[in-house]
Protein backbone atom coordinates (compact mmCIF):
# COMPACT_ATOMS: atom_id res chain seq x y z
CA UNK A 1 0.00 0.00 0.00
CA UNK A 2 2.63 2.73 0.84
CA UNK A 3 4.69 1.67 -1.94
CA UNK A 4 1.82 2.35 -4.44
CA UNK A 5 1.18 5.81 -2.49
CA UNK A 6 4.82 6.51 -2.61
CA UNK A 7 4.58 6.56 -6.52
CA UNK A 8 1.24 8.61 -6.93
CA UNK A 9 3.19 11.40 -4.51
CA UNK A 10 6.73 10.72 -6.43
CA UNK A 11 4.59 10.95 -10.40
CA UNK A 12 2.89 14.33 -9.61
CA UNK A 13 6.48 15.71 -7.57
CA UNK A 14 8.41 14.83 -11.07
CA UNK A 15 5.82 17.03 -12.58
CA UNK A 16 7.19 20.28 -10.69
CA UNK A 17 10.51 19.73 -11.57
CA UNK A 18 9.82 19.29 -15.34
CA UNK A 19 8.50 22.57 -15.10
CA UNK A 20 4.60 23.35 -16.52
CA UNK A 21 4.06 23.03 -20.29
CA UNK A 22 1.93 26.09 -20.59
CA UNK A 23 1.78 28.62 -23.39
CA UNK A 24 1.10 32.06 -22.37
CA UNK A 25 -0.98 32.57 -25.28
CA UNK A 26 -1.68 36.16 -25.74
CA UNK A 27 2.17 37.02 -24.94
CA UNK A 28 3.57 34.27 -26.72
CA UNK A 29 1.86 32.29 -29.90
CA UNK A 30 2.86 29.37 -31.30
CA UNK A 31 3.44 28.75 -34.90
CA UNK A 32 1.20 27.44 -37.09
CA UNK A 33 1.34 24.43 -39.49
CA UNK A 34 2.34 25.54 -43.21
CA UNK A 35 -1.15 24.72 -44.43
CA UNK A 36 -2.98 25.91 -41.75
CA UNK A 37 -6.40 27.57 -42.83
CA UNK A 38 -7.00 30.72 -41.05
CA UNK A 39 -8.50 33.82 -42.08
CA UNK A 40 -8.86 34.91 -45.72
CA UNK A 41 -6.61 37.16 -47.62
CA UNK A 42 -6.56 38.58 -51.06
CA UNK A 43 -3.53 39.09 -52.82
CA UNK A 44 -1.62 41.26 -54.98
CA UNK A 45 0.73 40.67 -57.79
CA UNK A 46 3.71 42.21 -57.38
CA UNK A 47 3.12 45.78 -59.16
CA UNK A 48 0.58 46.02 -56.72
CA UNK A 49 -2.48 44.98 -58.84
CA UNK A 50 -5.07 42.77 -57.16
CA UNK A 51 -5.42 38.99 -58.23
CA UNK A 52 -9.10 38.46 -58.36
CA UNK A 53 -10.94 39.14 -61.27
CA UNK A 54 -14.72 39.25 -59.29
CA UNK A 55 -15.34 35.83 -61.11
CA UNK A 56 -17.54 34.86 -57.80
CA UNK A 57 -16.00 31.07 -58.55
CA UNK A 58 -14.92 30.81 -54.75
CA UNK A 59 -18.51 31.95 -53.95
CA UNK A 60 -20.10 29.29 -56.15
CA UNK A 61 -17.18 26.96 -54.34
CA UNK A 62 -18.35 27.54 -50.90
CA UNK A 63 -20.06 25.03 -49.13
CA UNK A 64 -21.48 27.57 -46.56
CA UNK A 65 -22.70 30.32 -49.01
CA UNK A 66 -20.32 32.68 -46.95
CA UNK A 67 -18.76 34.49 -49.65
CA UNK A 68 -20.28 37.43 -51.65
CA UNK A 69 -18.83 38.98 -54.49
CA UNK A 70 -19.63 41.50 -56.81
CA UNK A 71 -17.50 42.42 -60.26
CA UNK A 72 -17.12 45.57 -62.47
CA UNK A 73 -15.42 46.55 -65.48
CA UNK A 74 -11.75 47.71 -65.15
CA UNK A 75 -10.67 50.76 -67.05
CA UNK A 76 -7.49 51.40 -67.96
CA UNK A 77 -7.51 54.81 -66.28
CA UNK A 78 -8.99 52.85 -62.95
CA UNK A 79 -7.15 49.71 -63.44
CA UNK A 80 -7.86 47.49 -60.51
CA UNK A 81 -6.89 44.09 -61.83
CA UNK A 82 -5.93 42.31 -65.11
CA UNK A 83 -8.35 41.98 -67.56
CA UNK A 84 -11.90 42.93 -67.73
CA UNK A 85 -13.03 42.91 -64.57
CA UNK A 86 -12.30 43.42 -61.03
CA UNK A 87 -14.12 42.39 -57.55
CA UNK A 88 -15.72 45.90 -56.56
CA UNK A 89 -17.11 44.22 -53.34
CA UNK A 90 -16.05 41.12 -51.61
CA UNK A 91 -17.22 39.52 -48.55
CA UNK A 92 -16.72 37.05 -46.21
CA UNK A 93 -19.14 36.25 -43.60
CA UNK A 94 -16.89 34.72 -40.93
CA UNK A 95 -19.35 33.15 -39.28
CA UNK A 96 -20.88 31.11 -41.89
CA UNK A 97 -17.32 30.39 -43.23
CA UNK A 98 -16.46 26.78 -42.12
CA UNK A 99 -12.15 27.01 -43.35
CA UNK A 100 -12.78 24.55 -45.56
CA UNK A 101 -10.39 26.20 -48.34
CA UNK A 102 -12.76 25.17 -51.40
CA UNK A 103 -12.37 28.86 -52.56
CA UNK A 104 -8.63 28.44 -51.99
CA UNK A 105 -8.94 25.96 -54.80
CA UNK A 106 -11.98 27.37 -56.67
CA UNK A 107 -9.99 29.96 -57.32
CA UNK A 108 -8.40 30.72 -60.80
CA UNK A 109 -5.90 33.35 -60.12
CA UNK A 110 -5.15 32.58 -56.54
CA UNK A 111 -6.44 35.78 -55.32
CA UNK A 112 -7.72 34.16 -52.43
CA UNK A 113 -5.33 32.04 -49.76
CA UNK A 114 -6.15 31.32 -46.65
CA UNK A 115 -3.82 32.97 -43.92
CA UNK A 116 -2.44 31.86 -40.63
CA UNK A 117 -4.76 34.43 -38.66
CA UNK A 118 -6.76 32.33 -36.07
CA UNK A 119 -8.18 35.58 -34.00
CA UNK A 120 -11.09 36.53 -35.14
CA UNK A 121 -13.73 37.45 -32.77
CA UNK A 122 -16.65 40.04 -33.07
CA UNK A 123 -19.03 41.55 -30.43
CA UNK A 124 -21.94 41.99 -33.54
CA UNK A 125 -22.68 39.96 -35.92
CA UNK A 126 -22.42 42.73 -38.70
CA UNK A 127 -18.72 42.74 -37.30
CA UNK A 128 -17.91 39.30 -38.76
CA UNK A 129 -18.72 39.87 -42.25
CA UNK A 130 -15.48 40.85 -43.35
CA UNK A 131 -14.89 43.09 -46.45
CA UNK A 132 -12.80 43.60 -49.16
CA UNK A 133 -10.64 46.37 -47.45
CA UNK A 134 -10.20 44.23 -44.35
CA UNK A 135 -9.03 40.79 -46.40
CA UNK A 136 -6.76 43.10 -48.99
CA UNK A 137 -3.40 42.90 -48.73
CA UNK A 138 -1.35 45.66 -48.23
CA UNK A 139 0.70 47.43 -51.09
CA UNK A 140 4.53 47.28 -50.88
CA UNK A 141 4.51 50.59 -52.20
CA UNK A 142 2.43 53.40 -51.73
CA UNK A 143 2.60 54.25 -55.40
CA UNK A 144 0.98 50.90 -56.02
CA UNK A 145 -1.92 51.13 -54.52
CA UNK A 146 -4.94 50.50 -56.73
CA UNK A 147 -6.61 51.95 -58.71
CA UNK A 148 -3.69 52.25 -60.73
CA UNK A 149 -3.64 54.06 -64.58
CA UNK A 150 -2.05 52.18 -66.60
CA UNK A 151 -1.14 52.11 -70.29
CA UNK A 152 -3.70 50.73 -72.88
CA UNK A 153 -3.28 46.97 -73.72
CA UNK A 154 -0.53 46.00 -71.51
CA UNK A 155 -2.71 43.69 -68.94
CA UNK A 156 -5.19 42.02 -71.57
CA UNK A 157 -5.01 38.80 -69.72
CA UNK A 158 -6.91 38.38 -66.42
CA UNK A 159 -5.57 34.64 -65.37
CA UNK A 160 -2.04 34.51 -65.23
CA UNK A 161 0.40 31.69 -66.40
CA UNK A 162 1.17 29.64 -62.83
CA UNK A 163 3.04 26.89 -61.87
CA UNK A 164 2.01 23.37 -59.71
CA UNK A 165 2.32 24.86 -56.01
CA UNK A 166 5.44 23.33 -54.31
CA UNK A 167 4.21 23.02 -50.61
CA UNK B 1 -10.25 42.15 35.18
CA UNK B 2 -9.58 45.44 33.81
CA UNK B 3 -10.36 47.31 30.73
CA UNK B 4 -6.84 46.55 29.03
CA UNK B 5 -7.68 43.16 29.37
CA UNK B 6 -10.70 43.39 27.07
CA UNK B 7 -9.00 45.49 24.98
CA UNK B 8 -5.86 43.34 24.57
CA UNK B 9 -8.77 40.27 23.92
CA UNK B 10 -10.84 42.48 21.53
CA UNK B 11 -7.48 43.46 19.57
CA UNK B 12 -6.07 39.88 19.22
CA UNK B 13 -9.16 38.12 18.25
CA UNK B 14 -9.64 40.59 15.46
CA UNK B 15 -6.09 40.22 14.16
CA UNK B 16 -6.80 36.66 14.32
CA UNK B 17 -9.77 36.39 12.41
CA UNK B 18 -8.34 38.61 9.65
CA UNK B 19 -4.88 36.99 10.05
CA UNK B 20 -7.49 33.97 8.82
CA UNK B 21 -9.16 35.62 6.21
CA UNK B 22 -6.64 36.78 4.78
CA UNK B 23 -4.97 33.28 4.91
CA UNK B 24 -8.05 31.98 3.69
CA UNK B 25 -7.53 33.70 0.35
CA UNK B 26 -3.44 33.28 0.20
CA UNK B 27 -4.38 29.71 0.63
CA UNK B 28 -6.45 29.44 -2.52
CA UNK B 29 -4.14 30.75 -4.37
CA UNK B 30 -1.44 28.72 -2.92
CA UNK B 31 -3.46 25.79 -3.39
CA UNK B 32 -4.33 26.72 -6.95
CA UNK B 33 -0.54 27.45 -7.97
CA UNK B 34 1.48 24.47 -6.18
CA UNK B 35 -1.90 22.53 -7.57
CA UNK B 36 -1.18 23.63 -10.97
CA UNK B 37 2.62 23.16 -10.81
CA UNK B 38 2.21 19.40 -9.89
CA UNK B 39 0.13 19.08 -12.94
CA UNK B 40 2.49 20.71 -15.31
CA UNK B 41 0.50 23.54 -15.13
CA UNK B 42 1.06 28.03 -14.30
CA UNK B 43 -2.10 28.00 -12.29
CA UNK B 44 -3.58 31.81 -11.86
CA UNK B 45 -1.01 34.28 -12.88
CA UNK B 46 -2.88 37.59 -14.42
CA UNK B 47 -4.98 39.15 -11.59
CA UNK B 48 -2.17 41.48 -10.03
CA UNK B 49 1.61 40.46 -9.43
CA UNK B 50 2.00 36.63 -10.21
CA UNK B 51 -1.82 36.52 -9.68
CA UNK B 52 -1.51 37.55 -6.32
CA UNK B 53 -4.84 39.18 -6.30
CA UNK B 54 -6.71 36.29 -8.06
CA UNK B 55 -8.36 35.61 -4.41
CA UNK B 56 -9.61 39.13 -4.17
CA UNK B 57 -11.10 38.97 -8.11
CA UNK B 58 -12.67 35.63 -6.98
CA UNK B 59 -14.19 37.42 -3.73
CA UNK B 60 -15.74 40.42 -6.25
CA UNK B 61 -17.12 37.72 -8.80
CA UNK B 62 -18.86 35.68 -5.47
CA UNK B 63 -20.34 38.65 -3.80
CA UNK B 64 -21.78 39.90 -6.84
CA UNK B 65 -22.99 37.08 -7.74
CA UNK B 66 -27.10 36.49 -7.83
CA UNK B 67 -28.27 34.20 -4.62
CA UNK B 68 -30.61 31.79 -5.20
CA UNK B 69 -32.86 29.77 -2.35
CA UNK B 70 -34.70 26.89 -3.50
CA UNK B 71 -38.80 27.45 -3.46
CA UNK B 72 -38.90 24.25 -1.35
CA UNK B 73 -35.80 24.83 1.11
CA UNK B 74 -36.37 25.49 5.08
CA UNK B 75 -35.51 29.09 4.52
CA UNK B 76 -34.49 29.68 7.78
CA UNK B 77 -31.84 26.88 8.30
CA UNK B 78 -30.64 27.24 4.72
CA UNK B 79 -29.63 30.84 5.28
CA UNK B 80 -28.21 29.85 8.96
CA UNK B 81 -25.82 26.83 7.71
CA UNK B 82 -23.08 28.30 6.20
CA UNK B 83 -22.95 30.55 9.20
CA UNK B 84 -23.12 27.69 11.40
CA UNK B 85 -20.52 25.87 9.06
CA UNK B 86 -18.18 29.26 9.08
CA UNK B 87 -18.18 30.22 13.12
CA UNK B 88 -16.57 26.94 14.39
CA UNK B 89 -13.73 27.41 11.75
CA UNK B 90 -12.88 30.50 12.95
CA UNK B 91 -13.36 30.21 16.83
CA UNK B 92 -11.55 26.72 17.07
CA UNK B 93 -8.22 28.70 16.22
CA UNK B 94 -8.76 30.76 19.46
CA UNK B 95 -6.89 28.10 21.71
CA UNK B 96 -3.68 27.56 18.77
CA UNK B 97 -0.93 29.52 20.54
CA UNK B 98 1.03 31.51 17.83
CA UNK B 99 4.20 32.25 19.90
CA UNK B 100 5.81 32.29 23.26
CA UNK B 101 4.89 35.78 25.57
CA UNK B 102 6.01 39.24 24.41
CA UNK B 103 6.33 42.35 26.03
CA UNK B 104 4.55 44.62 24.09
CA UNK B 105 3.64 48.62 25.80
CA UNK B 106 5.03 47.32 29.24
CA UNK B 107 2.85 44.68 29.90
CA UNK B 108 3.02 40.49 28.81
CA UNK B 109 1.00 39.58 25.94
CA UNK B 110 0.30 36.15 25.22
CA UNK B 111 0.52 35.14 21.66
CA UNK B 112 -2.98 33.33 21.87
CA UNK B 113 -6.89 34.96 21.94
CA UNK B 114 -7.43 32.27 25.26
CA UNK B 115 -5.02 30.01 26.34
CA UNK B 116 -7.75 27.74 28.27
CA UNK B 117 -6.34 24.41 30.42
CA UNK B 118 -8.99 22.25 28.53
CA UNK B 119 -7.47 23.17 25.18
CA UNK B 120 -7.56 20.10 23.10
CA UNK B 121 -11.46 19.24 24.94
CA UNK B 122 -12.13 22.56 23.42
CA UNK B 123 -10.67 21.73 19.71
CA UNK B 124 -12.61 18.47 19.87
CA UNK B 125 -15.84 20.06 20.42
CA UNK B 126 -15.72 23.05 18.39
CA UNK B 127 -14.43 20.72 15.44
CA UNK B 128 -17.40 18.86 16.16
CA UNK B 129 -19.79 21.60 15.81
CA UNK B 130 -18.92 22.36 12.25
CA UNK B 131 -20.10 19.30 10.88
CA UNK B 132 -24.06 20.78 11.98
CA UNK B 133 -23.72 23.22 9.48
CA UNK B 134 -22.93 20.86 6.68
CA UNK B 135 -25.80 18.65 7.54
CA UNK B 136 -28.13 21.20 8.19
CA UNK B 137 -26.98 22.40 4.53
CA UNK B 138 -27.51 18.91 2.81
CA UNK B 139 -31.12 19.05 4.65
CA UNK B 140 -32.64 22.26 4.46
CA UNK B 141 -31.66 22.36 0.44
CA UNK B 142 -34.42 19.58 -0.40
CA UNK B 143 -32.47 18.24 -2.71
CA UNK B 144 -31.24 14.37 -2.84
CA UNK B 145 -27.91 15.17 -3.77
CA UNK B 146 -27.42 17.34 -0.71
CA UNK B 147 -28.99 15.77 1.78
CA UNK B 148 -26.80 12.65 0.53
CA UNK B 149 -23.46 15.19 0.91
CA UNK B 150 -25.03 15.77 4.30
CA UNK B 151 -25.11 12.33 5.68
CA UNK B 152 -21.92 11.14 3.97
CA UNK B 153 -20.27 13.94 5.92
CA UNK B 154 -22.18 13.09 9.14
CA UNK B 155 -21.14 9.48 9.14
CA UNK B 156 -17.56 10.01 8.13
CA UNK B 157 -17.60 12.84 10.92
CA UNK B 158 -18.22 10.48 13.61
CA UNK B 159 -16.00 7.93 12.43
CA UNK B 160 -12.68 9.71 11.94
CA UNK B 161 -14.02 12.06 15.07
CA UNK B 162 -13.07 8.99 17.29
CA UNK B 163 -9.47 8.02 15.99
CA UNK B 164 -9.32 12.25 16.09
CA UNK B 165 -10.84 12.06 19.65
CA UNK B 166 -7.85 9.19 20.46
CA UNK B 167 -4.64 10.76 18.90
CA UNK B 168 -5.22 13.82 21.03
CA UNK B 169 -5.21 11.26 23.82
CA UNK B 170 -1.88 10.32 23.48
CA UNK B 171 -0.80 13.90 22.79
CA UNK B 172 -2.13 14.42 26.06
CA UNK B 173 -0.28 11.73 27.72
CA UNK B 174 2.73 12.91 26.72
CA UNK B 175 2.38 16.67 27.16
CA UNK B 176 0.51 15.15 30.62
CA UNK B 177 -1.65 18.51 30.29
CA UNK B 178 -4.55 19.74 27.94
CA UNK B 179 -3.51 23.35 27.73
CA UNK B 180 -2.26 24.04 24.32
CA UNK B 181 0.81 25.66 25.20
CA UNK B 182 2.00 23.54 27.80
CA UNK B 183 2.15 21.06 25.53
CA UNK B 184 4.31 22.57 23.38
CA UNK B 185 6.38 23.65 25.86
CA UNK B 186 6.22 19.92 26.53
CA UNK B 187 8.46 19.56 23.39
CA UNK B 188 11.52 21.36 23.45
CA UNK B 189 14.34 19.87 23.68
CA UNK B 190 16.52 17.76 20.97
CA UNK B 191 14.20 15.26 19.13
CA UNK B 192 11.40 16.47 21.75
CA UNK B 193 8.90 17.14 19.10
CA UNK B 194 6.28 14.57 19.71
CA UNK B 195 6.74 13.39 16.34
CA UNK B 196 9.53 11.55 17.08
CA UNK B 197 8.16 10.15 19.88
CA UNK B 198 5.05 9.04 18.35
CA UNK B 199 5.19 9.38 14.56
CA UNK B 200 2.78 6.92 13.95
CA UNK B 201 0.18 8.83 16.11
CA UNK B 202 1.04 11.99 14.15
CA UNK B 203 0.45 10.14 10.86
CA UNK B 204 -3.06 8.70 12.33
CA UNK B 205 -3.94 12.43 13.35
CA UNK B 206 -3.08 13.81 10.43
CA UNK B 207 -5.47 11.44 8.29
CA UNK B 208 -8.07 12.14 10.44
CA UNK B 209 -8.02 15.37 10.22
CA UNK B 210 -8.00 15.04 6.45
CA UNK B 211 -10.84 13.08 6.50
CA UNK B 212 -12.35 16.43 8.99
CA UNK B 213 -12.39 18.47 6.95
CA UNK B 214 -13.14 16.65 3.58
CA UNK B 215 -10.10 17.21 1.89
CA UNK B 216 -9.06 14.71 -0.96
CA UNK B 217 -8.71 11.83 -0.54
CA UNK B 218 -11.32 12.14 1.52
CA UNK B 219 -14.08 14.13 0.11
CA UNK B 220 -16.73 12.61 0.34
CA UNK B 221 -19.02 15.17 1.16
CA UNK B 222 -18.47 16.61 -1.86
CA UNK B 223 -17.47 14.07 -4.84
CA UNK B 224 -18.32 15.38 -7.96
CA UNK B 225 -18.75 12.62 -10.17
CA UNK B 226 -21.05 10.84 -7.60
CA UNK B 227 -23.09 13.95 -5.60
CA UNK B 228 -22.57 16.79 -7.87
CA UNK B 229 -21.12 19.26 -5.38
CA UNK B 230 -22.52 17.19 -2.34
CA UNK B 231 -23.71 19.70 0.90
CA UNK B 232 -23.48 22.70 -0.90
CA UNK B 233 -25.11 21.78 -4.12
CA UNK B 234 -27.99 24.40 -3.75
CA UNK B 235 -25.65 27.39 -2.68
CA UNK B 236 -24.49 30.46 -4.68
CA UNK B 237 -23.02 33.06 -4.19
CA UNK B 238 -22.14 34.65 -0.69
CA UNK B 239 -23.68 31.84 0.94
CA UNK B 240 -21.51 29.45 -1.23
CA UNK B 241 -18.58 31.65 -0.39
CA UNK B 242 -18.99 31.44 3.18
CA UNK B 243 -18.83 27.03 2.88
CA UNK B 244 -15.37 27.55 0.95
CA UNK B 245 -14.11 29.62 3.16
CA UNK B 246 -14.51 27.51 6.05
CA UNK B 247 -13.47 24.50 4.36
CA UNK B 248 -10.31 26.55 3.49
CA UNK B 249 -10.03 27.82 6.91
CA UNK B 250 -10.42 24.74 8.73
CA UNK B 251 -7.70 23.13 6.33
CA UNK B 252 -5.44 26.02 8.06
CA UNK B 253 -6.27 25.24 11.26
CA UNK B 254 -6.10 21.87 11.55
CA UNK B 255 -2.68 21.96 9.78
CA UNK B 256 -2.06 24.71 13.03
CA UNK B 257 -3.63 22.11 15.23
CA UNK B 258 -1.14 19.16 14.09
CA UNK B 259 2.02 22.06 14.09
CA UNK B 260 0.87 22.47 17.61
CA UNK B 261 0.21 18.98 19.24
CA UNK B 262 2.83 17.31 17.01
CA UNK B 263 5.59 19.22 15.60
CA UNK B 264 6.14 21.77 18.20
CA UNK B 265 3.87 24.14 17.53
CA UNK B 266 6.18 27.71 17.61
CA UNK B 267 9.62 26.27 18.65
CA UNK B 268 12.44 26.59 16.85
CA UNK B 269 15.77 27.86 16.85
CA UNK B 270 16.21 31.38 18.58
CA UNK B 271 12.68 31.60 19.32
CA UNK B 272 13.25 32.30 23.67
CA UNK B 273 15.38 35.27 22.65
CA UNK B 274 13.17 36.86 19.93
CA UNK B 275 9.63 36.16 20.79
CA UNK B 276 8.17 37.10 17.57
CA UNK B 277 10.02 34.86 15.41
CA UNK B 278 7.13 32.25 17.21
CA UNK B 279 4.21 33.31 14.44
CA UNK B 280 7.19 32.62 11.41
CA UNK B 281 7.79 29.09 12.98
CA UNK B 282 4.14 28.49 12.86
CA UNK B 283 3.18 29.76 9.30
CA UNK B 284 6.34 27.55 8.17
CA UNK B 285 4.77 24.32 9.69
CA UNK B 286 1.30 25.44 8.61
CA UNK B 287 2.43 26.15 4.94
CA UNK B 288 4.38 22.90 4.76
CA UNK B 289 1.66 20.85 6.36
CA UNK B 290 -0.91 22.71 3.98
CA UNK B 291 1.67 21.81 0.63
CA UNK B 292 1.42 18.34 1.88
CA UNK B 293 -1.96 18.52 1.45
CA UNK B 294 -2.16 19.99 -1.71
CA UNK B 295 0.15 17.53 -3.12
CA UNK B 296 -2.12 14.61 -1.40
CA UNK B 297 -5.09 16.31 -2.97
CA UNK B 298 -3.25 16.27 -6.81
CA UNK B 299 -1.95 12.34 -6.15
CA UNK B 300 -4.04 10.34 -4.90
CA UNK B 301 -7.78 9.51 -6.12
CA UNK B 302 -10.62 9.50 -4.02
CA UNK B 303 -11.56 6.27 -1.98
CA UNK B 304 -14.86 4.81 -2.28
CA UNK B 305 -17.41 5.22 0.43
CA UNK B 306 -17.52 1.93 1.79
CA UNK B 307 -13.51 1.70 2.02
CA UNK B 308 -13.97 5.13 3.88
CA UNK B 309 -15.87 3.49 5.99
CA UNK B 310 -13.76 0.43 6.81
CA UNK B 311 -10.50 1.97 6.78
CA UNK B 312 -11.54 4.65 9.84
CA UNK B 313 -13.32 1.89 11.40
CA UNK B 314 -11.24 -1.12 11.12
CA UNK B 315 -7.70 0.26 10.33
CA UNK B 316 -7.66 3.85 12.15
CA UNK B 317 -9.49 3.09 15.22
CA UNK B 318 -7.83 0.21 16.21
CA UNK B 319 -4.37 1.90 15.39
CA UNK B 320 -5.02 4.85 16.90
CA UNK B 321 -6.26 2.44 20.14
CA UNK B 322 -2.80 0.98 19.95
CA UNK B 323 -0.81 4.36 20.09
CA UNK B 324 -2.47 5.15 22.82
CA UNK B 325 -1.83 1.86 24.76
CA UNK B 326 1.69 2.57 23.59
CA UNK B 327 2.21 5.88 24.60
CA UNK B 328 0.95 4.77 27.66
CA UNK B 329 3.40 2.09 28.33
CA UNK B 330 6.71 3.91 27.41
CA UNK B 331 5.75 6.60 29.94
CA UNK B 332 4.98 4.12 32.40
CA UNK B 333 8.44 2.53 31.38
CA UNK B 334 10.21 5.61 31.65
CA UNK B 335 9.12 6.47 34.92
CA UNK B 336 9.14 3.58 36.59
CA UNK B 337 12.46 1.94 35.52
CA UNK B 338 14.88 4.15 33.09
CA UNK B 339 13.74 7.47 31.16
CA UNK B 340 15.51 6.00 28.10
CA UNK B 341 12.89 3.28 27.84
CA UNK B 342 10.75 6.41 26.39
CA UNK B 343 12.46 5.49 23.17
CA UNK B 344 10.49 2.38 23.08
CA UNK B 345 7.24 4.09 22.21
CA UNK B 346 8.34 5.08 18.32
CA UNK B 347 10.15 1.82 17.72
CA UNK B 348 6.84 0.13 19.36
CA UNK B 349 4.04 2.74 17.44
CA UNK B 350 6.25 2.30 13.85
CA UNK B 351 5.76 -1.75 14.56
CA UNK B 352 2.01 -1.13 14.75
CA UNK B 353 1.64 1.32 11.81
CA UNK B 354 3.26 -1.59 9.93
CA UNK B 355 1.29 -4.04 11.13
CA UNK B 356 -2.16 -2.03 10.37
CA UNK B 357 -0.03 -1.63 6.58
CA UNK B 358 -0.02 -5.19 6.26
CA UNK B 359 -3.31 -5.64 7.21
CA UNK B 360 -4.18 -3.38 4.55
CA UNK B 361 -2.50 -4.82 2.05
CA UNK B 362 -3.55 -8.22 3.25
CA UNK B 363 -7.06 -7.18 2.20
CA UNK B 364 -6.56 -5.28 -0.88
CA UNK B 365 -4.50 -8.05 -2.32
CA UNK B 366 -7.74 -10.78 -1.46
CA UNK B 367 -9.55 -11.81 -4.75
CA UNK B 368 -13.02 -10.85 -3.99
CA UNK B 369 -12.34 -7.89 -2.78
CA UNK B 370 -14.75 -5.22 -3.90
Amino acid sequence: MLKELGRGLITTFKMIIEGPVTTQYPEEKRQVRPRFRGRHILTRYENGLEKCIGCSLCAAACPADAIFVESSENTDEERFSPGERYASTYEINMLRCIYCGFCEDACPTEAIVLGDNYELSFTDRHDAIYTKDMLLEGVPSPEMTTPQKVEPGLYTRSVPEMENPTD
Amino acid sequence: MDWTTWLEWAIKALVLVFTLLIGFGYLTYYERRFLARLQSRLGPNRAGPYGLMQWMADAVKLIFKEELTPAKAYKLVFFLAPIITMVPSIVIAAVIPWGPPVQLFGRTVTQSVADINVGVLFLMSIASIAVYGIVLAGWSSNNKYAMMGGLRSSAQMISYELTLGLSFVAVILLGNSMSLVEIVEAQRGPFGWFVFVQPVGALVLWIATIAEVNRHPFDMPEAEQEIVAGYHTEYSGMKFALFFMAEYQKMIVVSAILATLFLGGYLGPGVDQFPWLGPLYMFIKIFVLLGIMIWVRASWPRIRYNRLMAFGWKVLLPLALAVVFITAVGILLAQEINPWLMWLTPILSLIAGWIATLMVDRTIRRKNYA
